[in-house]
């Protein structure tokens, strides 16, 4: 009766399972997957220096504070305020952007989006594919477009570091039209292909944080939480065990 | 010690006469069939859920702001500067999912071993409206945190009310108190989601045990252990399968606990989002009336009634049509005690064809759920890149909602002419632990 008790709860579990990881892959389009990992406090750092240094000119992060971040990333106030907060805002204030809304509508058609909760609204897979898909493109305003997320109004603001991609186009047939194949670095940047992905990573880190500060904490304490559940559960099923000798 | 604990309690006792009575006739004199299985843990586990979500949610309004401008950003507020809020919201987040699969589980087993027919229909009605009034409870909530899937989920279910003939639209415009769902339509729905559900949802949760206590639980084998044979160990007139709740089973129940709290805490602490079904990527963007989410669905408990909503056709210029389906699927389980008229309880000595039908509803069910989340919209094209998706998916749709309604009217058949041939129900429970 026990064994069939715990075959059914792993069958269970086995399913569970299962449905996360189907689950996993739901956007549906193949985008190579990220691969960031929240907890490396030195990617975080590099993230955290690369988004002060190219998105908050026109994004802000509202529900992020500096000096929430400074303990979550291991920074010190000293080393946040002089080397991250360009804004002059106050240590214990949140990251909000200085672009002017009104300027921001005629630079760019909309004001630039609140990137506090990019990561959990598009995930981390999106973020890191868009910023590594940004093409050269005449016909748009900004002069850029992006195949991850076509005819957006943001240029590429990694293109000192990424270089200039342009799209290498399919030739139309018949009943199909021409489409983008890939894209091709035409003119290199100051990293190499290889850091560039390194680089936007690390930004995603940074994003993947800044969308969920209690990642940081909550799978430790979790494991915890789980030792003191599988002991707590042990107990009960030999006080179960003993109290049902009556019953047998 | 003990002698000052037993005078504090018969200074209770002399003082409210009622409560050793009842504790006794609940807990320690109320004898339960001893041969309860797995499926008999999703009724103290929905009780577990339920004391959490109440807990939880205090906590969570102690913090939640109810207005259209400041709900989004008291969410995260909450899940970010209140002091282990993140952790109280998980909790809440993933207590209403698992409230329903723990409900759905609790469903299923009283359909298996036929718990809801004689003298249980009372019980069963009783858990009918526990679940309607859940779902409200559960659609309300999901509302409360004003991002975008709210915002649409919101719009798109009260419109339901607007296929109603002569009335609807003026309804809809009601509920809302809006034309669209806004400031009054979050601060009623908190309103309803706070206080006046779980009321309702607690006086109905004591009624369906009350009911249950008074007639005796059912069983595995499905057999009358009340009126069987006589005599145990700790009472020579109680049923001679019986065995006291308390201890034996709240020490069992206990266990089960543990279990469920493992699973629990494995999505609280490690994937809270649950992939997306528990909390949806588009919630996570604040409620805007001018961008629809790609696509917008329910959350996951609301699927399979959702894809019988969307697969029943609009006829005669309405679409009002698929909203009784929807409706219907639930009357129709409200309705099984008199629509399955077989004498034998237990899938352990029914007919074959009430084993296969319930496999269909079973398939279905869960076909329908895939259907209304979208799933099969996207597995069609990836498995038959050929095939037209709407044609495939309708067609895949509604012969799974033709497989759940097909349930309940061959069970009505196959028991009222009498095609049903069951196996002898044995006197006596035949297994137990």
């Amino acid at each position: 009766m026990t064994k069939r008790y715990f075959s059914s709860i792993a069958l269970a579990f086995g399913l569970l399972v299962g449905s996360v990881s189907a689950l996993a892959n739901e956007g549906g389009a193949e985008l190579p997957t990220a691969g960031t990992n929240v907890s490396d406090k030195a990617s975080l750092q590099r993230g955290a220096k690369l988004f002060f240094n190219y998105c908050v000119g026109c994004h802000s992060l509202k529900y992020v504070r500096y000096s929430r971040m400074a303990s979550d990333l291991g920074l010190s106030e000293d080393e946040v305020m002089n080397n991250l907060n360009f804004t002059g805002a106050k240590f214990g204030e949140p990251v909000i952007s200085h672009m002017p809304a009104e300027s921001a509508k005629s630079w760019f058609g909309k004001d630039p989006p609140d990137l506090s909760l990019e990561a959990r609204a598009k995930g981390v897979d999106w973020i890191y594919n868009y910023l590594n898909s940004f093409y050269l493109d005449p016909t748009r305003p900004v002069g850029w477009n992006n195949t991850v997320f076509p005819n957006a109004s943001m240029p590429n603001p990694l293109w000192e570091l990424q270089g200039i991609q342009v799209a290498v186009h399919s030739e139309a047939t018949p009943g199909h039209d021409a489409s983008i194949e890939k894209l091709e670095l035409s003119q290199p940047g100051r990293m190499t292909p290889e850091q560039f992905r390194g680089a936007t990573r690390d930004l995603t880190t940074f994003l993947e944080y800044a969308a969920e500060p209690a990642a940081l904490e909550r799978q430790s304490i979790g494991v915890w939480v789980l030792l003191f559940l599988a002991g707590f559960t042990f107990l009960a099923y030999l006080l179960k065990h003993e109290y049902w000798k009556d019953v047998h | 010690m003990a002698k000052a604990m037993a005078r504090l309690g018969n200074w209770f006792t002399e003082r409210a006469p009622g409560l050793m009575p009842m504790y006794r006739a609940h807990m320690t004199e109320y004898y339960a069939p001893k041969n309860f299985n797995l499926w008999y843990y999703f009724g103290s586990l929905a009780i577990l859920v339920l004391v959490n979500q109440i807990v939880t949610g205090i906590f969570l309004t102690m913090n939640y702001k109810t207005s259209a401008l400041e709900a989004f950003n008291s969410v995260e507020y909450i899940m970010r500067d209140v002091e282990w809020g993140w952790l109280i919201r998980y909790m809440h987040s993933t207590g209403a999912s698992l409230f329903f699969v723990v409900v759905f589980l609790h469903m299923f087993r009283g359909i298996m071993y036929g718990s809801f027919k004689r003298p249980r229909e009372l019980v069963w009605i009783l858990g009918m409206l526990i679940f309607l009034v859940l779902m409200a409870e559960a659609f309300m909530g999901y509302v409360l945190p004003w991002g975008n899937m709210s915002f649409w989920g919101a719009k798109v279910i009260i419109s339901l009310f607007g296929t109603i003939p002569y009335i609807g639209h003026a309804l809809v415009e009601w509920i809302m108190g809006d034309f669209l769902p806004a400031d009054a339509t979050l601060n009623r729905f908190f309103a309803l989601h706070v206080i006046a559900l779980p009321l309702v949802l607690l006086l109905l949760v004591v009624l369906h045990i009350a009911a249950l206590h008074e007639v005796g639980s059912n069983n595995p084998d499905g057999n009358d252990v009340k009126h069987g044979p006589k005599g145990n160990r700790w009472d020579a007139n109680k049923p001679a399968d019986g065995i006291p709740f308390h201890p034996y089973y709240t020490v069992k129940d206990l266990v089960g606990v543990g279990f469920f709290l493992m699973i629990a805490a494995f999505i609280i602490f490690f994937a809270p989002t649950f992939g997306g079904w528990f909390l949806e990527h588009d919630n996570f963007t604040p409620a805007n009336n001018l961008v629809t989410p790609s696509h917008i669905k329910p959350s996951w408990y609301f699927t399979p009634f959702y894809a019988i909503l969307r697969m029943i056709p609009s006829y005669f210029g309405t679409a009002i049509w698929g909203v009784l389906g929807m409706f219907g699927a639930i009357l129709l389980l409200a309705l099984l005690p008199w629509l399955d008229r077989g004498e034998v309880r237990s899938v352990r000595y029914r007919g074959l064809g009430f084993r296969i039908a319930l496999g269909v509803l079973v398939v279905s069910f869960l076909a329908l759920g895939m259907v209304g989340a979208g799933v099969t919209a996207e597995l069609i094209p990836e498995w038959f890149p050929s095939a037209d998706v709407t044609t495939w998916e309708n067609a895949f749709g509604r012969l799974m909602v033709l497989g759940y309604f097909g349930f309940f009217i061959f069970l009505w058949v196959y028991t009222h002419f009498g095609f049903e041939k069951t196996k002898p129900v044995p006197e006596r429970v035949t297994t137990h632990d």
